[in-house]
């Protein structure tokens, strides 16, 4: 890549607001993520016998909500990142691209 | 082509007659709907790759499928990498015997997944063009990079490759009645086949139809299952526990995960391992952009955690049915036929008689044919576009570094079978617990801190990244499994299984250490050539095109 590509590029405003914008969904998102199943790993490590807190009168455990929870979440992140990424990212990433399209 | 299925035909059949003999003492009859379900699939995908074949021209289509799939149909490949044998019937097995337990691994599995697309996705689809050593080879030096993440690729192919020929054997085996050896020969000539002549392409659909067929056949076994308890998961619940020797405890976690530094080692191999495994990062260079690379984790996450819930019901099933009275003919000698991974197997023939179960031993079969094809070609891209086109010789045609990965798949594809055979009493999941210790440890560092860390050198990615995969498997030869178990030694060296959170650690200072301490000045170049590498991964300007490397 060209030096003045590179400046250009570093020094266009909607670049700076594409990195802080994406890094910080991520590391929000990442984070989350993270957060939940460490919880639930420790949980398990420290103790289990929260999970094994029966439902209403039946014999199936809080276990089996939580994890199918931590299944669909993960999923819904996921959604989440993406469209923001196709959408509001990706357009500033085509302005980009066109603010330098000269020297490309 | 055609020579090559007639001979793979009578390849087959003289072992399944070889298989006879020994079958006479197992008590069991040849499963003949199975073994049509099986040879329909075998020539279905055998034609697909003689479509694939004519297609793939140049070496970009050989690694790449030349860049043309979708984000949908990417995903549903990425998934079924993913659904490998080891997940399929290892896990639904574990819930078999552990019950709630094998769910705490469903759930590890899936959390890597999100974190792959915040993190790497795109930006392994925006730097990269065949191998994930293109990212890491980026900036940093070219020789040294690559063949150490060639060596970091292989050393989790081949014991990724060793699990699923274990399982392939064994599945074949028990349906069959196949010998072990014909049957690992004969998956081992498939994936040459898949691989040598179709390439990417091939393998991408062989994947997508196997994840389609596979998500289809779990589905309707977890439909049956709930069928019989009037689609209430409590009755399941409760008919589970009541035949199950552990009672109502299998509805909880168990000893699975024993002490914390071993629940958080494994937490870390599962999930890191997932972003460092070579047949699955290859896949991003499949996609046109970065915008169908982040749909396709997507569509892998949404079908992968659908597999899962339906794998909990299917698990559950497998103690509720074949713990019964009419269950007890899948038992030989009070222990289940062909071993626990093969619970959902025998569950399929209870719910849908032998038609349903060559179904589902068709699909198992194509399972691990498909993993084990995507596996040997990231293995032939190591060796062909990191090593020989990158280091041995750069000057290398398209049509050389086509050859080679040809050369390579044949000796790889030999390999996997001869340690197939030598590591028949392998534990299974354990060798996948190892490949995806060595993939959090070895490739995972290099690649993460390649992407974010303007620091990074070669001296320090080199000297690191080694320190990493040598720790990792160092560790895990004076853990408990290897070490006592295996070497027959009174005490461990190292007393946890997982050596994850220890080895991915250490890789990770010993990376930054390394950098930090190098003051060369190709170090200096290479830090500055991060802020280029930075706009590339972030905006794909300078990114390979869909069709054109």
């Amino acid at each position: 890549m060209k030096d003045e590509l590179v400046e250009r590029i570093e020094n266009n405003p909607k670049y700076n607001e594409l990195l802080s914008k994406k890094n910080s969904l991520g590391i929000k998102l990442g984070f989350f993520v993270l957060v939940m199943f460490y919880a639930y790993i420790l949980t398990i490590a420290f103790n289990k016998e929260v999970l094994a807190t029966k439902i209403g009168d039946g014999v199936t455990t809080i276990a089996f909500p939580i994890a199918l929870a931590i299944l669909i979440i993960s999923f819904l992140t996921t959604v989440i990142y993406v469209r923001k990424a196709n959408g509001e990212y990706e357009d500033l990433v085509n302005d980009i691209k066109d603010d330098v399209k000269d020297i490309m | 082509m055609l020579r090559v299925l007639a001979l793979i035909s009578i390849i087959a059949l003289s072992a399944f007659a070889a298989g006879d003999a020994s079958f006479e003492a197992s008590k069991r009859e040849l499963n003949i709907p199975a073994i049509i379900m099986f040879f329909i699939f075998i020539m279905g995908t055998l034609a697909l790759t003689y479509w694939a074949a004519k297609k793939t021209k140049s070496a970009s289509d050989f690694y790449t499928a030349g860049g043309g799939i979708t984000g949908f149909q990417n995903g549903l490949a990425i998934a079924g990498d993913y659904m490998s044998a080891a997940a399929f019937l290892g896990v639904s097995g574990l819930i078999y015997l552990k019950g709630y337990d094998g769910v705490i691994y469903a759930v590890s599995f899936l959390v890597g997944w999100p974190i792959i697309l915040f993190f790497m996705a795109e930006k392994l689809r925006n730097l990269g063009k065949f191998t994930f050593a293109d990212i890491a080879a980026y900036r940093l030096g070219q020789k040294e990079i690559r063949t150490l993440a060639a060596f970091g690729t292989l050393s989790v192919v081949v014991l990724y490759l060793i699990a699923q020929m274990v399982g392939a054997g064994k599945l074949i085996q028990v349906l069959f009645g196949m010998e072990y050896e014909f049957a690992v020969i004969l998956v081992g000539v498939m994936m040459i086949i898949y691989v040598t002549f179709g390439g990417m392409l091939a393998t991408t659909w062989v994947q997508i139809i196997k994840a389609c067929l596979l998500l289809s056949g779990v589905t309707f076994m977890a439909v049956m299952v709930l069928y019989h308890f009037d689609f209430n998961f409590e009755s399941l619940a409760v008919t589970a526990a009541e035949r199950h020797n552990d009672g109502e405890a299998i509805l909880a976690p168990g000893g699975f995960i024993s002490d914390p530094i071993s629940a958080i080692s494994l937490g870390m191999a599962l999930m890191l391992g997932t972003a460092g495994l070579p047949h699955v990062l290859m896949r991003f260079f499949t996609v046109g952009n970065a915008k169908e690379a982040r749909k396709s984790v997507v569509y892998a996450t949404g079908f992968v955690g659908y597999f899962w819930i339906i794998i909990t019901i299917v698990g559950f099933g497998a103690i509720a049915f074949l713990n019964s009275d009419a269950g007890a003919a899948y038992f030989v000698d009070g222990k289940l036929f062909g071993g626990n991974n093969m619970a959902s197997i025998h569950l399929s023939h209870m719910l849908g008689g032998n038609a349903f179960l060559g179904f589902i031993s068709a699909v198992a079969f194509a399972t691990i044919l498909a993993v084990v094809s995507g596996l040997t070609l990231s293995g032939a891209s190591a060796i062909s576009h990191d090593l020989y086109s990158n280091v041995i010789n750069p000057n290398a045609t398209d049509e050389q570094v086509v050859k080679i990965s040809r050369i390579t798949v044949v000796v790889v594809g030999f390999v996997g079978v001869i340690l197939g055979i030598a590591f028949e009493q392998q534990n299974i999941a354990y060798m996948v617990g190892l490949a995806f210790g060595i993939a959090a440890s070895a490739n995972f560092p290099i690649l993460f801190l390649s992407i974010y860390w303007r620091g990074l050198t070669t001296r320090g990615a080199f000297l690191g990244g080694l320190t990493g995969l040598v720790t990792a498997v160092t560790l895990v030869i004076i853990g408990p499994i290897v070490w006592v178990q295996i070497l027959g030694n009174a005490e461990a060296l190292f007393p946890y299984k997982h050596p994850a959170l220890f080895s991915v650690t250490i890789a990770f200072v010993a990376i930054w250490f390394f950098s930090k301490v190098d003051n060369s000045e190709r170090g200096k170049t290479e830090k500055e050539l991060f802020r280029a590498q930075n706009i590339r991964a972030n905006t794909g300007i300078g990114a390979s095109g869909a069709v054109d490397h």
